[in-house]
């Protein structure tokens, strides 16, 4: 089976720009992409697109076509909706495709606008990924759900919000040279406890911010880039896909998430690697505490060990596995739908050294890009490596 | 109570609950879920029944809500917890009770009360 490569990838600035609309976000991103590619646009043949909140935020449903007109192009267009797992989700379906040799290049990526609508309203709509009549009806938020997860973390495994403070300061720390992202400030574990509580124990500097930005790949099959000759080094060589009940209170877990578990060994699998192999990740962290349900999930720490990754150094760029340098979802900014594909493209860029963190990851050849929607209901997870052009 | 349709199931039960008769949904494996339901979440058997909900259930974890919302704008700072009725868990939340004074373990009954904001149903835990 042939691992499908990632030919050239695109983004938009990821900030506050309530004026940009989504369509326009996105034409900047795919067009970027496939200029990356250099590749003929006409043999792209399919659009895989994410997207979690773009009626409630643009009044726009059915945005694949829109998005796949935005970049020129006149292909079959798909939106994918896992909350924030969408542009995750996308990616799989892009490598299903390209590995059943029905195509053989494609466009996936995914865009999100929400800071037009005011963060009261961004909040209600982020919180629309969990269950509106069990769990949304009994005020529960976003931050509040993850909220119910660290609690019943620290009561399970020991932890504190000291060590929630260090992911933070790690993830903003990683963030520093990266022109694509939200939050190019260093802060200090001092800023991020004095900051006022979202959903206690979660305060301001644990919550990823409410970001607009879209992201795009082209994707294209191993024989494609032999036959054009193209510059592509890294591949996807494994895909997984977990679920779990949507509600918090249905899981047999609050302090564990299974879908990530089922997701990353089947990745594992696919890919023929084990967690040992993993050089550096980017993972879900939308909350300081995510990122710690992530590792665990993933097979790379014991389940109440990863909280104390960061303070360790563990998970620093200067550390052996080294999390987030593109500042995660925390400092790089989360347009829901755009994420699982802005993780993609990290770690493309960081593996083929064009990433200002590069150095830090210099001989790595194995990365994961782990994308989780809601309460993680739903994760995927995909494997990256360099391989032989 | 408002013109607007009943969300079969979900209304169901909290009209149950506040008639002080919850129940929840069992499948012939013992499982536990809430309504509506026509397969068991768990197993997927379709041999379901009511059965009474427990009177009381513990707070299993919980949180302090500070940003809200804007249908909880004039709620905040409310507790959301999760209580675990052997079961089933719920989702609501507690009131009755200072937020700083709220525990996991703590023995809660439930109970239907109205938001403040947009006086709207919902689930209210209250300490036993």
């Amino acid at each position: 089976m042939s691992d499908p490569r990632v030919a050239g990838v695109g983004l938009t600035h990821f900030g506050k720009h309530p004026e940009r609309t989504g369509r326009a976000m996105f034409a900047e991103a795919g067009l970027a992409a496939l200029d990356d590619a250099g590749i003929d646009p006409d043999d792209v043949e399919a659009l895989f697109y994410g997207n979690f909140m773009g009626e409630l935020a643009e009044h726009q449903g059915h945005q694949a076509p829109l998005m796949a007109e935005a970049v020129g192009l006149d292909v079959p267009a798909t939106r994918y909706e896992s909350a924030c797992a969408s542009s995750g989700a996308a990616i799989r379906d892009a490598v299903f495709r390209l590995r059943s040799g029905e195509a053989d290049v494609v466009l996936v990526g995914g865009s999100e606008r929400m800071t037009n609508i005011g963060t009261a309203a961004a909040t209600d709509a982020l919180s629309i990924a969990a269950d509106d009549l069990y769990e949304i009806r009994a005020g529960m938020t976003f931050p509040g759900a993850y909220a119910l997860m660290a609690r019943a973390y620290f009561e399970e495994y020991g932890g504190s919000t000291e060590d929630l403070a260090e992911i933070a300061v790690k993830n903003h720390e990683h963030a520093l040279p990266n022109e694509y992202a939200q939050m190019q400030q260093a802060i200090t574990a001092e800023d991020a406890l004095d900051a006022p509580t979202i959903a206690d124990p979660l305060g301001l500097y644990d919550s990823c911010p409410i970001t607009d930005g879209a992201t795009a790949a082209v994707l294209v099959s191993e024989e494609y880039a032999a036959d054009h000759d193209l510059d592509t080094s890294v591949a996807v060589t494994g895909t997984g896909q977990g679920g779990d009940k949507m509600a918090l209170h249905d899981r047999q877990y609050f302090a564990r998430t299974p879908a990530t578990e089922d997701a990353a060994d089947e990745a594992y699998d696919d890919a023929g690697i084990g967690p040992d192999s993993v050089d550096f990740l980017e993972v879900h962290d939308c909350f300081t505490i995510a990122e710690v349900l992530a590792l665990e999930g993933l097979g790379l720490y014991e389940p109440g060990e990863a909280i104390g990754a960061a303070s360790r150094g563990e998970t620093t760029r200067e550390g052996d596995l080294p999390v987030n340098l593109s500042g995660g979802l925390k400092a790089k900014g989360h347009p829901v739908g755009a994420t699982g594909v802005a993780q993609l493209i990290s770690i493309t860029k960081l593996l083929e050294e064009r990433h200002p963190r590069a150095e830090d990851v210099e001989g790595a050849t194995t990365a994961l890009a782990h994308n989780a929607g809601g309460t993680v209901a739903s994760a995927t997870v995909h494997v990256l490596q360099e391989v032989e052009q | 109570m408002s013109d607007e349709p009943r969300d079969e199931g979900f209304d169901d039960l909290l009209d149950a609950i506040a008639d002080g008769e919850g129940f929840y949904v069992e499948c012939a494996n013992g499982h536990g879920s809430l309504p509506p339901r026509l397969a068991c979440p768990q197993c997927g058997s379709q041999d379901l029944s009511e059965e009474p909900l427990p009177d009381s259930g513990e707070i299993s974890t919980y949180t302090v809500v500070t940003v809200p919302t804007p249908q909880f704008e004039e709620d905040a700072p409310y507790v959301t917890a999760v209580v675990d009725f052997g079961p089933v868990s719920i989702t609501g939340q507690v009131r009755g009770v200072d937020p700083e004074d709220v525990e996991t373990g703590q023995v809660v009954g439930i109970g239907v009360g109205e938001t403040v904001t947009r006086e709207e149903r919902l689930l209210v835990f209250e300490p036993r």
